[in-house]
């Protein structure tokens, strides 16, 4: 995995409250191969009109964001199915982070398995981020995982919390295997106790 | 101290603890299916094999036909989708994962509808699968958790699971359910009232008379839709219902292992003053059966409401959620949902492909015909055959009903089993987002009853009015 520490970049906005997985990649594309081209297929249904032609009111084809990294969306991003599909297809078209008032729980698991960072700022703080970028299409905003902070266009800066065990994990890198099986010896152990206590589940 | 049914699972499967919050879990039982297929060749990949290869359960569910099943194999006409089930076959044999009960399988069913049938669901354990729904098996009162491809992967190699621990939620329910009101009714309403999000960062335990007066087929359905709420799982205390639903099935323990194991189940309930972070009720006693007007399971109401206005949001984001949903619904604020026409009628899938639904839905539909192509897919192969045996199959197809195999069909239409562009479709499924059964399908989402009144009068119909 790709370690993220620190990103300034375009943001581009996404002004919705629960955009779903579906949305991010429709079902119909879950049993094609993640090979070039795949980025392609993020928001499919609704940046694409019948014809496969760009939709112009889509934010990410408009020209000052399409090179964007970083999503300002509304609360519940990414709810909905489990499909790390979904990760994916922002991963390749280039995202690495999202920034959101809530997180599909599931969704939010999956970017942090894939190196991206998932940032909960208030409800407040992403709708003024949002204005921002709006008003001036193509403007920066910067992360800072060590720190967690968001600095906005106007140079606010906004804090953020993450659990410690994902941030040390997507500062390095980390693969969540590994960091498992340095525990086999308690492993092995919890599972004869837990299999002694009940032994119809062993 | 006193501790919730939550809080006594949790810190039975601890291994060990990294942080203030999060923790190394135990996995007792690990699910998959055929669009795990990804996670499969990621380990092989890595050249990792199934640590426990007794411990993971698997079936075909999300890419199986509904149609010709007899045929076996050769009833899956789309080479990507029969790669995916190849694949599948192949990689749970080289893992020594006996239990698959695949395409061709007598128990093949929903992955959802069979962990409970066969008695591998049980209280207190810890389950994942690599799908949102993982949610359902919390009925019986296990912590039950959808999972990623790479933390899927993560199971499948070493048995645990890293997770955060959630908060935890209470939602009690009381009052008399009256007729016509179903556990879908119920749960609809709960989202309708907190939020897609509301159940966020939360672990919800489903309390109350109402939830205890459900069946287990009713309790299923309710957890299944917790992952609709935000909720990571939703749970419900085991008691006498569960353990009679248990008892008998395949991989339930026999014997002297029945009583422990009853020993252990029984300690589960949450104890008398144990907090939760926080809490929600409802009074079951004023529902009314409810549907889906919008594109997310939160934009509900009860049949004997109109449309809203998207002015009536509660923030400028959800506004903007509600207008894009009337667009894409083709609806108009202020119209009765009572009357909305539909032109196609869907009952199954892992929130309605029990017995009970199927029976509720006959119910209505006996003596009855629908006037839009309809269908009916069971939840596993061993429903259906239950079904069949109770002359089920003959009312639904005596109504127009198409009698299909088990599997997630239009839910997600991953088989092909999709609702066409523009086309409104009543449908007992658990997600209304857009293009969820087809590009530029439109999805109503409903109890089997009232989906079964819905294909009767071709319109969306409150279902009181058919019954007797």
């Amino acid at each position: 995995m790709q370690p993220f520490t620190k990103l300034s970049a375009t943001a581009a906005p996404l002004d919705m409250a629960n955009i779903d997985t579906d949305q991010i990649i429709p079902a119909r594309f879950l049993r094609k191969l993640r090979e070039p081209g795949y980025e392609k297929l993020a928001f499919h249904d609704i940046r694409y009109d019948a014809e496969g032609n760009d939709r112009p009111d889509f934010v990410l084809n408009q020209a000052p964001y399409r090179q964007a990294k970083i999503l300002v969306a509304g609360a519940n991003f990414g709810c909905g199915s489990s499909r790390e599909a979904a990760v994916y297809v922002l991963y390749d078209f280039g995202i690495r982070a999202v920034i959101a008032p809530s997180f599909g729980d599931i969704h939010y698991g999956n970017e942090l398995q894939n190196g991206m960072l998932p940032v909960v700022l208030p409800d407040a703080a992403c709708q003024k981020l949002r204005q921002q970028l709006h008003d001036e299409p193509g403007a920066q905003i910067s992360v800072d995982l060590e720190a967690q902070t968001v600095t906005g266009p106007d140079g606010a800066a906004y804090g953020f919390e993450i659990d410690a065990g994902h941030k040390e994990r997507l500062l390095k890198g980390l693969d969540d295997i590994e960091l498992v099986m340095r525990n086999i010896e308690a492993i092995e152990g919890f599972e004869e106790r837990h299999h002694a206590a009940l032994p119809w589940l062993a | 101290m006193p501790q919730t049914l939550f809080e006594k699972i949790w810190d039975r499967h601890v291994i060990v603890r990294r942080g203030a919050n999060e923790a190394l879990l135990h996995v007792d039982r690990n699910f998959v299916h055929e669009g795990s297929f990804h996670a499969f060749g990621a380990l092989a990949a890595e050249g990792r094999k199934v640590r426990k290869p007794r411990q993971t359960f698997a079936t075909a569910d999300h890419y199986v036909p509904t149609r010709n099943r007899a045929e076996g194999m050769a009833a899956v006409t789309d080479p990507e989708m029969r790669n995916m089930l190849d694949l599948f076959a192949r990689y749970t044999k080289a893992n020594g994962i006996d239990n698959y009960f695949g395409l061709e399988h007598p128990q093949q069913g929903i992955v959802h509808v069979i962990g409970p049938e066969l008695g591998i669901t049980q209280p207190g354990l810890v389950i994942t699968c690599g799908d949102s729904h993982t949610s359902t098996h919390g009925a019986f009162g296990a912590y039950a958790v959808g999972i990623g491809a790479s933390q899927l992967k993560q199971v499948l190699a070493t048995q645990c699971l890293w997770q955060k621990k959630p908060k935890t939620l209470r939602v009690t329910v009381d009052g008399a359910i009256p007729a016509g009101v179903t556990a879908k009714d119920i749960v609809l309403a709960i989202i309708a009232k907190i939020g897609a999000a509301g159940g966020t960062g939360y672990a919800i335990e489903f309390a109350g008379a109402a939830i205890r007066a459900l069946s287990m087929e009713g309790r299923l359905t309710v957890c299944n839709m917790a992952i609709e709420a935000g909720a990571r799982a939703g749970m419900i205390a085991p008691d006498d219902k569960t353990y009679a639903y248990l008892a008998g099935r395949e991989f339930t323990p026999r014997g002297a292992l029945w009583d422990e194991a009853l020993l252990f189940w029984n300690s589960l309930p949450s104890d008398a003053g144990a907090s939760f972070d926080r809490e929600v009720a409802l009074d079951a006693a004023t529902l009314a059966p409810m549907v889906t007007w919008g594109t997310s399971p939160e934009e509900a109401a009860a049949i004997t409401a109109a449309v809203p206005d998207p002015a009536s949001g509660s923030d400028a984001d959800k506004r903007a959620h509600m207008a894009q949903a009337l667009l894409y619904m083709e609806l108009t604020p202020g119209t009765p949902l009572d009357g909305i026409k539909i032109h196609r009628a869907f009952i199954g899938t892992c929130t309605n492909g029990r017995i009970e639904d199927l029976r509720a839905a006959a119910a209505v539909l006996k003596g009855r015909k629908s006037v839009v192509p309809a269908w009916v897919s069971p939840g596993s192969s061993a429903i259906k055959r239950q079904a069949e045996a109770e002359g089920l199959d003959k009312i639904f197809i005596a109504a127009g009903f198409d009698w299909r195999a088990s599997g997630c069909s239009s839910c997600a239409a991953t088989n092909g089993d999709t609702v066409p562009a523009g086309e409104r479709c009543a449908s007992t499924s658990n997600r209304n987002f857009e293009g969820r059964q087809g590009k530029g399908a439109r999805t109503h989402l409903m109890s089997p009853a009232m989906v079964a009144a819905a294909a009767v009068t071709g319109r969306l119909t409150d279902v009181r009015k058919l019954l007797s």
